[in-house]
């Protein structure tokens, strides 16, 4: 880790003042995820700007009816809030699938959203990786990928998102809402927050540098029967080889996002609408252009299996 | 004290504290954090520095220069050791690769500097800034494309590359039902929790190392092989480990680092390895490919048993033995077995918890479940049928106990065998397919030559010091059971100090002959000490009693502290063997049971119930020996359903090495455990009538697991871990 | 393949330099460590520490004050040996800053019990054999201490049924609120029957 100094910011205005001085400082809330990556020098910033005690810890209803999510709320906080559970089960099955109790007593909403991809060689400094360092390669492809994207990806990277709560929020059709240095607010769609890899895979979310994410909105509730089904080898403690984020009406009708098949949390709206019709079509619309490899083209049955599993299930 | 008859009626069969399930000696020091593991040691010199280890970034070829310039001139930097400065260094005994490389690399994350610097921090930041220049070459990664350039391996601790009785080729083409079958197991990692660490310090050219190792003597053999100082110029403390299933056998870059590092800064240094460094650094235990050959008459007997292994290792090392067990298991006439190693520039593989064994048996019980399927038969019945009570290739040579039909009919009724379903894909409960497994469990006995010193002081407290480890196996607490009882003491009289090569070389913590071997090394000491405390009374030994913390001898009772006096009493001895294992064939038997669930839907696969029934001799701590078992099984289940060190076969190396790519199991695989221990003495092993548990408890675990799985999907897995892609294609269709 | 997938490949016979990433760019000196100085209660005691920016709250337990009952078992939160309570809750140590903790209060083993003193979580260990090397226990049992206070205030998990229901102390909750602390010596059936010895004890 290289040497940085530090500074604790006191309002989100005050964060963004203090990157405005020291470009290539970074914020860190939980650190659960920087820290890791500060260790092992794929991150090395300079000067870090602690935002974790912003008063933005709080679960607010909005006039639309949603909720907004303070940035700071603790992933355990978020999963355990009464109106969470009753309104948007899917955020939180799918927070309570994601790392481990202690990992989601500190980790918050607006890291979760930025976690960076597990990819393994992403992780080891000594392998080429286009979104370590740009324009080293990429040692995933023709490597080790059984974990690795199977959609989306590009000649640069293969990496996968790693985040589950995000998958939920794609579902839920969630919204950042961030501010930037001069003040300026705005508001991202989930669905635009984060980018394709291209030839850029070390670009991975919409947001400027020095642009801090103060909460995330969920619209109204919806209503529907919420499932989560993360799929993985070990019970518990592991990212999802793939994850099914669904919302199924009464009348078969629904919603559903997948996890650990792309560098984003994957929905394909216009294939929702085959919902009704069950797995197969649903899935084949949600997996159109994939691009598997021969590790990881087990991906594909196993998000039409596990999506019929799923809407079973929601049958009752 | 040499043991060379079967034992008779001794001090520990009054199992007044032996067999007891004594709570742990040392539980409120681990409980409480209080048990100093490697890198917590106190008692060190003070102002130790820290050590940070810059391992190669390439599999194999040549160190073409480090520029260690900006590493000197960071903050805080003590010293940089490399192999142009570390002065000539030779190579231990149990070491394949060197733990030093440059100029020639020889595997991934094969150490080549050491940054000391003032703090952790800044020596892992410094460490960040050392260039190296490396020359690739090509190097031989993958095993399968290995194959036909593998060798017969030299043999090595009685194993032989080729066995054969009978005429194997012939049987097998005669048998009326045969099975030939590949399987495949994978690299794995022991990912012990304690990463390898090592605090090392010098006073003039004595060296002391506080690391975690699991065998003292050879350890400071091979440091001071490889420093080139004499042996009695280290001492090497080891009194806590966590954690070790054969990773921390031998001294590793830790140690060695340390050492150089210390003496260069001419401060103590200390080093833990990374956690992402460990599993291409140290060692692991090899892949395996096998082909196993099953012939049997319609009705069941084995005419052919043939299990041929290639595995791969670095020049001059060994192979995985994964067909030992198969000399032995069962009956048959005609029998043959075939290793065959080859050069791989993967890291070194070496023994991990039940080498051999656990890898072979990983084969072997699933080709007898798919035997059994052919035959028609319960896989319980088909190897019941082959039992042999004697070595099937020297059949003058008997088990000296061999309850493996016990273990499993005892298994079948505890854990409700009857109600399995014969038809594979059968049960089903809600979204689940359920099925039952089970799987033989076999690992021979070993004994070793251990010696301890005990001592008995004025309080009447018995001190038993011998290098002997305990690595989480209860070695403290066994050690302390055998001397109470021997001395007729209770267990808080006695002090066990243990790791620490001031004490006599005990056998130290492998191949599961720890407790056994290390008990029996007390054991003789103490009878030892018995003598000396009747000689001191003028009492004669033989016919004198140890009981309630007194001697006893006619009417005459003296408390033993009273006997020890102001000086105190002191005694060594060592326990050696004679030729028992050779007339008897000594083994460990037992039976896994495994129930899964499989999703229908995704292939996940749960592990529901567990049940292990052993035959392992006298069980010395109930308590003790069943957490060796459970943790075994829980291992086994890593093996069956996870873990596996992914090989990039282009750079050579293991991919997913850290904790969070090498899954292993964690809580919510782990349903409840059961285990059985049937009644046992064995009077060929030792005084103790003892034998190993530990490495038992993993043999076939991963069979019967991958068999449950077989039993309630009708998908055969033969290629380890047995993950859901493996079986999504021949799940039930979905709606 | 792609392109650079294959650059990536065909480098096996080709000279090969690594230059840490991050020292690609900055060849300049390195900047001395930054310092801070910080305030924390461990253990009900309250301690001032000056520290590198960089000295994670593990490091500083373990190198600063001594209290080496926390483990490094990866430093990277994939094993769970570093596990503390701040403020009440269970964090990682490894994966937390120290300057980040200034104020905070911290307990770890050594103040859940002594062994003299054991607190009734560590005593249901040893008598139910709910370890073996002894190395993850520290974290196992401020897990465990902490999982039970989690169901008491209702917190869901993975496994829990009804999210609109309190959760329960069953075996299968206990499992999964427990997998972020990995055993590998494997006592995890012997840690679930402490665990639940201690839970209905409070119950």
């Amino acid at each position: 880790m290289k040497a940085f100094t530090y500074e604790r910011a006191a309002t989100p205005a005050g964060a963004t003042a203090a990157f405005a001085k020291a470009p290539g400082a970074r914020f860190i809330a939980g650190g659960t995820n920087l820290l890791d990556l500060m260790k092992l020098q794929i991150e090395t910033p300079a000067h870090l700007i602690d935002v974790s005690r912003l008063a933005l810890d709080t679960i607010e209803p909005t006039k639309e009816g949603g909720l907004r999510i303070g940035a700071m709320v603790r992933n355990t906080d978020l999963a355990a809030d009464a109106r969470v559970r009753r309104d948007y089960g899917l955020l939180t099955r799918a927070l309570v699938a994601g790392a481990s109790g202690q990992l989601r007593n500190k980790a918050t909403t607006a890291g979760n959203l930025l976690q960076r991809t597990r990819c393994p060689y992403f992780y080891d400094t000594n392998q080429p990786c286009n979104k370590r360092q740009p324009g080293s390669g990429c040692a995933a492809i023709g490597g080790v990928s059984r974990t690795l994207a199977v959609l989306g990806a590009s000649e640069a990277c293969i990496a996968t998102h790693p985040s589950d709560m995000a998958v939920a929020m794609r579902a839920l059709d969630a919204s950042v809402e961030t501010v930037d240095a001069a003040g300026k607010a705005r508001a991202i769609p989930i669905a635009d927050f984060y980018r394709a890899p291209g030839t850029t895979p070390h670009l991975e979310t919409m947001l400027e540098p020095g642009e801090l994410i103060t909460a995330v909105t969920l619209p109204k509730p919806m209503g529907g029967t919420h499932i989560y089904h993360k799929v993985r080898d070990r019970a518990s403690y592991a990212f999802a080889l793939i994850s099914v984020a669904a919302v199924v009406q009464k009348d078969g009708s629904g919603r559903v996002a997948l996890g650990g098949v792309a560098h984003k949390p994957w929905r394909v709206e216009a294939a929702e609408a085959d919902m009704p019709r069950g797995a197969k079509a649903v899935a084949s619309g949600l997996l159109a252009g994939a691009t598997p490899s021969h590790d990881n083209a087990y991906k594909l049955p196993l998000v039409e299996r596990t999506l019929a599993g799923v809407l079973a299930e929601a049958k009752g | 004290m040499k043991f060379d008859t079967p034992a008779t009626t001794n001090p520990i069969d009054r199992l007044k504290v032996i067999g007891k399930p004594t709570n742990r000696i040392d539980g409120p020091l681990k409980t409480t954090g209080a048990a100093p593991y490697a890198y917590e040691q106190r008692d060190i010199p003070a102002n130790a520095a820290y050590g940070f280890i810059v391992g190669s970034a390439i599999a194999k070829g040549r160190l073409v220069s480090v520029d260690t310039a900006d590493a000197e001139a960071a903050p805080g930097v003590l010293t940089i050791v490399t192999a142009a400065n570390a002065g000539t260094l030779g190579k231990g005994d149990f070491n394949t690769a060197k733990l030093l490389g440059g100029p020639d690399i020889e595997h991934y994350h094969q150490a080549i500097a050491l940054v000391v610097a003032e703090t952790f921090e800044q020596a892992r930041a410094a460490a960040a800034l050392v260039r190296a220049d490396y020359a690739r070459a090509r190097g031989a990664f993958d095993l399968t494309a290995a194959m036909d350039s593998a060798a017969p391996p030299k043999p090595m601790f009685g194993t032989i590359a080729d066995t054969a009785v009978g005429d194997f080729d012939a049987a097998f083409a005669a048998a009326p039902v045969t099975l030939d079958a590949r399987y495949t197991t994978p690299d794995h990692s022991h990912a012990m929790m304690e990463p390898h660490a090592t605090i090392a310090a010098w006073e003039g050219d004595r060296l002391t190392l506080w690391t975690a190792n699991q065998m003292v003597a050879w350890s400071v053999g091979d440091m001071a092989k490889t420093l080139g100082i004499p042996k009695e110029n280290i001492r090497l403390v080891s009194p806590y480990i966590g954690g070790g299933f054969g990773g921390k056998l031998f001294i590793r870059a830790d140690a060695l680092m340390a050492a150089l590092g210390a003496k260069a800064a001419k401060r103590p240094v200390k080093i833990a390895l990374p956690r992402p460094f460990i599993a291409n650094n140290t060692t692991h235990r090899p892949a395996t490919i096998q082909r196993i050959r099953l012939g049997a008459t319609k009705d069941g007997k084995i005419t052919a048993i043939g299990h041929e292994s290639w595995s791969g290792d670095l020049p001059g090392g060994g192979p995985e033995t994964a067909v030992g067990q198969t000399r032995l298991l069962y009956a048959g006439p005609n029998r043959m077995t075939r290793m065959r190693l080859a050069v791989l520039d993967l890291p070194e593989g070496n023994a991990m918890r039940a080498p051999g064994e656990a890898p072979g048996l990983m084969a072997l019980e699933i080709a007898m479940d798919e035997m059994a399927e052919k035959l028609g038969m319960d896989p319980i019945d088909f190897r019941i049928l082959n039992d042999t009570q004697v070595d099937p290739e020297k059949p003058e040579r008997p088990f000296s106990q061999r309850q493996l039909n016990e273990c499993l009919t005892t298994g079948a009724g505890k854990f409700g065998w009857a109600k399995r379903s014969a038809k594979p894909g059968a049960a089903r409960d809600g979204r689940w397919l359920t099925g039952m497994g089970v799987a033989a469990a076999f690992r021979n006995n070993i004994n070793a030559t251990s010696a301890a010193r005990v001592r008995l002081d004025k309080a009447g407290v018995v001190t038993v010091e011998t290098d002997m480890t305990d690595i989480g196996t209860g070695s403290y607490t066994i050690i302390a059971q055998t001397a109470a009882e021997m001395m007729g003491v209770p267990l808080d009289k006695v002090v066990v100090k243990l790791g620490d090569s001031a004490f006599p070389v005990s056998a130290g913590s492998g191949g599961q002959w720890g407790a056994n071997s290390s008990t029996a090394g007390v054991y003789a000491a103490c009878a030892k000490l018995r003598e000396a405390v009747a000689a001191k009374l003028g009492l004669n030994a033989a016919d004198a009693e140890f009981v309630d913390g007194e001697i006893r001898s006619g009417d005459r009772r003296v408390s033993l502290g009273e006997a020890a006096g102001d000086a105190g009493l002191v005694a060594e001895d060592r326990m050696e063997y004679g030729d028992l294992a050779d007339k008897y064939q000594q083994s460990t038997f037992g039976a896994h049971f495994c129930e899964v669930g499989v999703d229908a839907a995704t292939g996940e696969i749960r592990i529901r119930r567990m049940l292990a029934v052993c035959a392992a001799g006298r069980i010395l701590n109930p308590k003790a020996a069943r957490s060796q078992v459970i943790g075994a099984m829980t291992m086994g289940a890593g093996a069956a359903l996870m873990e596996e060190l992914a090989v990039d076969k282009r750079f050579g190396f293991f991919v997913n090495h850290d904790l969070a790519g090498y899954e292993v199991p964690v809580h919510a695989d782990i349903p409840h455990q059961e285990v059985i221990f049937l009644d046992e003495t064995d009077p060929t092993t030792s005084p103790m009538k003892a034998k190993g548990v530990g490495e038992l408890g993993i043999c076939g675990v991963a069979a019967a697991v991958a068999n449950a799985v077989y039993n309630a999907t009708g998908v055969r897995v033969r290629d380890y871990p047995v993950t859901l892609d493996k079986l999504l294609g021949g799940l039930p269709a979905i709606a | 393949m792609s392109r650079r997938g294959m650059l990536a490949a065909s480098a096996a016979s080709a000279a090969v330099t690594t230059i840490p990433a991050a020292r690609a760019k900055t060849a300049s000196a390195q900047p001395a460590p930054s310092m801070a100085r910080i305030a924390l209660t461990v253990n009900g005691e309250a301690r001032e520490l000056e520290l590198d920016t960089r000295t994670t709250l593990l490091d500083a337990l373990r190198e600063h004050l001594q209290l080496t009952g926390t483990k490094k078992g990866c430093d990277h939160g994939q094993c769970g040996a570093c596990t503390v309570i701040v403020d009440g809750r269970r964090i990682n140590s490894c994966l937390s800053l120290a300057v980040m903790h200034d104020g905070d209060t911290v307990t770890t083993i050594e103040g859940l019990g002594t062994p003299d003193d054991l607190h009734p979580m560590q005593a249901a260990f040893i008598v139910h054999d709910g370890y073996q090397c002894g190395y993850c226990t520290p974290g196992q049992i401020c897990s465990a201490v902490a999982v039970l206070e989690e169901i008491e205030a209702g917190i869901p998990s993975h496994v829990t049924g009804d999210l609109t229901a309190p959760a329960e102390a069953t075996n299968m909750e206990i499992r999964e609120r427990m997998s972020g602390n990995i055993c590998r010596c494997g006592a995890y059936s012997n840690i679930l029957e402490a665990i639940t010895e201690v839970a209905g004890r409070q119950a």
